[in-house]
């Protein structure tokens, strides 16, 4: 109980820090969110009327406060782009979207990747290896926007099992939205099943040269049993901390996959909210980002718990 | 081993079967009779009073009418109006409402809607816009109207396509707009798209053809050029030469134009650009037909002064020729002036429009044949908004400028005094020409004006202009009537799908 409110503690200090730093690149920034929409057609005057509208003629720290005690509130403010429109519905709007996108993801990532890892190690012969080990480093030195080009070609133009851009939202045809989905996942799992290969086939390959498993064998337990009583478990228990990680890379790799893909989900928000100086909108899109990430550890840190009583939260 | 095959086989039945119930029903929109048109801006605002961008512009123009509304000759007809009469003196205009219009609600046009809307964009668009000669709006026992203007101002009808709004949908002008345009709203999803369907009850017999049309924002040219490819976007615009041959045979490019003045912006009041003598050597040594032979296939059309060549009316082609592609004259005004060895200077490139860059490229290749070097400075179009723009802290610069229906609308950027005067351009000769051409009455008077004004920025090379770009739109084979406009307007209430 401690340990929650401890992280709970951690989670408050780091959001607060998270929001005044963006806050802070913000106002270092050229060109605020008036100019960004007025674009050519303002005139001082205009761009003073809106700074004055959009709160942005105080200063930067009142800004801040402001925002700061509505957001504790619950209330994110409206967008500076769009006008007349909340923060929180936009955000919303979209969540489902990279909710199942990510979850697809990282689906993908752990049904292959941690069978094929260990197939990977339990391979012996020289040119098995070698073939597994290129045919890893291939898949993750690839860009996951490239893989998105390729694949984008392949299934839509050539084979045409999706049309590109005839995407469906989660909310209005689930099953549909989940069969687009599933290629922009592919393009955002490929090279992170790789690296979790490699991760878990060193990880096993680690555990298997330990001196319990020559006890196991000396004792008589057949080599399935001793892979996948011993050796197995205790090679996992690092990969759940690696698999924690890859959770944040999935968030951060969907911003440019979305855009391949024409998927409207909260990465392809913040792109559009960036460039338009859309305050607001970042700060709300960056600090879920960051929740995510940080419950995603709290859970890790639980589990490894779970599999290794050993470890003290 | 055999655990993995079976692994395998399973995954890719499974997202096989999803697939292909889900895939290859992409050519369902002529049945249906309707169009996905990708847009390449954001939409960033549903009340036409407040929108900014011209791409919004552009979607809103099928919604949204003034009392008159432009035409895709650089025209106005009456619209929300039946008809209208401007005073001999250019002070006022009255117009009288058209029988039986209705906003897309149902309700009628009144004049009161009518008062409300233009008071409601002459205080948006505040005391510096070309709106501030509003004054009032006078309503008639008839039910005529007429717009009284602060001084007499020939070119205010142009402004009168301003949207009509209803009074009472005020609550709700960003969340279900109403106007009295061809189509009507349905949905919005900010950054992603804009839906609206056939207005039954549309003033113009026979319009629009199509029953809906999906707007939908695809900023990325390439995954909008996968799209069209896979059938999912009809239309889209401002492609390139290269862009348009990667498009399957079932497109028809139409060869428009963007409607800018593109070109190379010179800060006129910094050094070595203060100097006439250098600004029209910079242009002898500037060769346009190989930027628009490079960058458009040649499509595009060369210009030489600070004006689009589809308004013809207006337009003086002969600038066009002023000057020409001759590195020795530049030499030798550039040896006149106090540089035979030449200089160096910074273009300041905004990120927003893919062929500045190369533009700019360009112009510093010719300029670098006659001893000039120009670096270029790429910068995020807000920055240069902000630091070039606004604050007029550049030297030179390669953008687009854009003008309105209005023909002083591109002039008055030239202005000695404008607020907008970000080249620092000053010739009071220019300032006097232009003050009598907002003043006439006479059209051709008016005319012979604007293209003096324009003869004079050409022969002081207030700036490089280069071109205006040409505008290649991907136009599906089974439509039919799409058209170009001089202004922001993607007209879909006259396209079709051909029988």
């Amino acid at each position: 109980m401690r340990y929650i409110g401890k992280k709970f503690l951690t989670l408050i200090i780091a959001l607060l820090l998270i929001s005044i730093v963006v806050f802070l690149a913000f106002s270092i920034l050229p060109a605020d969110a008036s100019i960004a929409k007025l674009g050519q057609n303002a005139t001082p005057e205009r761009i003073a009327a809106l700074r004055a509208e959009m709160g942005l003629d105080r200063p930067v720290l009142v800004q801040y406060w402001s925002w700061l005690t509505a957001a504790i509130r619950g209330d994110f403010g409206t967008s500076y782009q769009y006008t007349g429109t909340s923060v929180a519905s936009l955000v919303g709007g979209r969540l489902g979207t990279s909710a199942v996108l990510s979850l697809i993801s990282f689906v993908m990532v752990v049904v292959i990747s941690i069978p094929v890892g260990i197939f990977g190690a339990k391979r012996r012969s020289v040119p098995g290896r070698a073939a597994m080990t290129t045919l890893v480093h291939i898949t993750m030195g690839v860009p996951s926007f490239f893989l998105g080009i390729l694949i984008t070609y392949l299934f839509s133009l050539v084979l045409k099992w999706f049309t590109i851009g005839k995407y469906v939202p989660p909310a209005e045809d689930l099953s549909a939205s989940i069969s687009y989905l599933v290629f922009p996942a592919i393009a955002i799992a490929l090279p992170k099943i790789a690296m979790t290969v490699k991760f878990l086939v060193s990880s096993i390959r680690a555990e298997l040269h330990k001196d319990y498993v020559r006890t196991a064998y000396a004792k008589g337990c057949s080599r399935n049993g001793v892979f996948y009583g011993h050796v197995l478990k205790n090679s996992l228990v690092p990969v759940i901390t690696f698999l924690g990680i890859i959770i944040a890379e999935i968030v951060a790799g969907s911003i440019v996959v979305e855009k391949v893909f024409s998927v409207p989900g909260i990465g392809l928000l913040l792109v559009t909210a960036i460039s338009n100086r859309d305050y607001p909108v970042v700060e709300a899109v960056v600090l879920l980002i960051a929740v995510v990430v940080i419950v995603v550890n709290f859970l890790v840190d639980v589990i490894y718990q779970i599999i290794d009583p050993r470890v003290k939260l | 081993m055999k655990h993995f095959v079976t692994f395998w086989l399973v995954i890719a039945i499974v997202t096989a079967a999803a697939l292909t119930v889900y895939g290859g029903t992409s050519t369902d929109n002529e049945a249906s009779n309707s169009v996905v048109v990708g847009i390449s801006q954001d939409i960033d605002s549903l009340d036409p009073h407040n929108a900014e961008y011209a791409g919004t512009r552009e979607v809103l123009f099928n919604l949204f009418e003034g009392l008159v509304k432009a035409t895709s000759d650089g025209n106005i007809e009456p619209a929300v109006a039946q008809s209208y009469e401007v005073a001999e003196d250019a002070s006022s205009i009255s117009f009288t409402i058209r029988e039986g219009i209705t906003f897309h609600d149902g309700t009628p046009v009144t004049a009161e809607d009518i008062q409300y809307s233009l008071e409601r964009y002459a205080q948006i668009q505040g005391s510096e816009s070309a709106f501030a000669d509003f004054k009032e709006l006078e309503i008639a026992e008839d039910g005529t109207v007429t717009v009284i203007l602060n001084e007499p101002n020939t070119e205010f009808i142009y402004e009168l396509t301003c949207a009509i709004l209803p009074k009472a949908n005020e609550e709700n002008v960003n969340s279900s707009p109403i106007g009295t345009g061809p189509f009507k709203y349905v949905s919005f999803k900010p950054g992603e798209s804009l839906v609206v369907e056939k207005y039954e009850n549309y003033w113009k017999e026979g319009f629009p053809y199509l029953d809906q049309v999906t707007f939908k924002v695809e900023t990325d040219v390439d995954a909008a050029i996968n799209q069209l490819n896979a059938g999912t976007l009809d239309i889209y615009q401002y492609l390139t030469a290269d862009q348009a041959a990667t498009l399957n045979d079932h497109f028809n490019i139409l060869e428009g134009s963007v409607n800018y003045v593109q070109g190379m912006f010179l800060n006129n009041a910094v050094k070595p650009f203060d100097d006439v003598r250098v600004r029209q050597a910079v242009y002898y040594a500037v060769d346009r037909d190989l930027i628009n032979e490079f960058l458009f296939a040649g499509k595009s059309h060369i210009i030489g002064t600070n004006m689009i060549p589809a308004a013809e009316f207006y337009y003086n082609a002969d600038t066009e020729t002023t000057y020409t592609h001759d590195p020795q004259k530049a030499k030798e005004l550039l040896a006149e002036a106090g540089y035979p060895d030449g200089f160096e200077f910074t273009i300041t490139v905004p990120n927003n429009y893919a062929p500045h860059e190369g533009t700019a490229q360009i112009i510093a290749e010719s300029l670098a044949e006659v001893g000039i070097k120009a670096n270029i400075n790429l910068v995020e179009f807000n920055t240069w908004y902000s630091d070039a723009y606004v604050d007029r802290n550049y030297e030179a610069t390669v953008v687009a400028v854009d003008g309105k229906l209005a023909p002083n609308s591109w002039f008055a950027k030239n202005i000695s005094t404008a607020p907008n005067n970000f080249t620092n351009y000053s010739n009071p000769e220019f300032d006097e020409v232009f003050e009598k051409a907002l003043a006439e009455i006479d059209l051709d008077q008016k005319a012979e004006y604007y293209k003096q004004l324009q003869q004079i920025l050409a022969d002081d090379a207030a700036s490089i202009y280069v071109q205006d770009p040409a505008n290649l739109v991907a136009v599906n084979a089974d439509l039919e009537g799409y058209v170009f406009y001089p202004i922001s307007a993607q007209d879909m209430s006259v396209v079709k799908f051909i029988d």
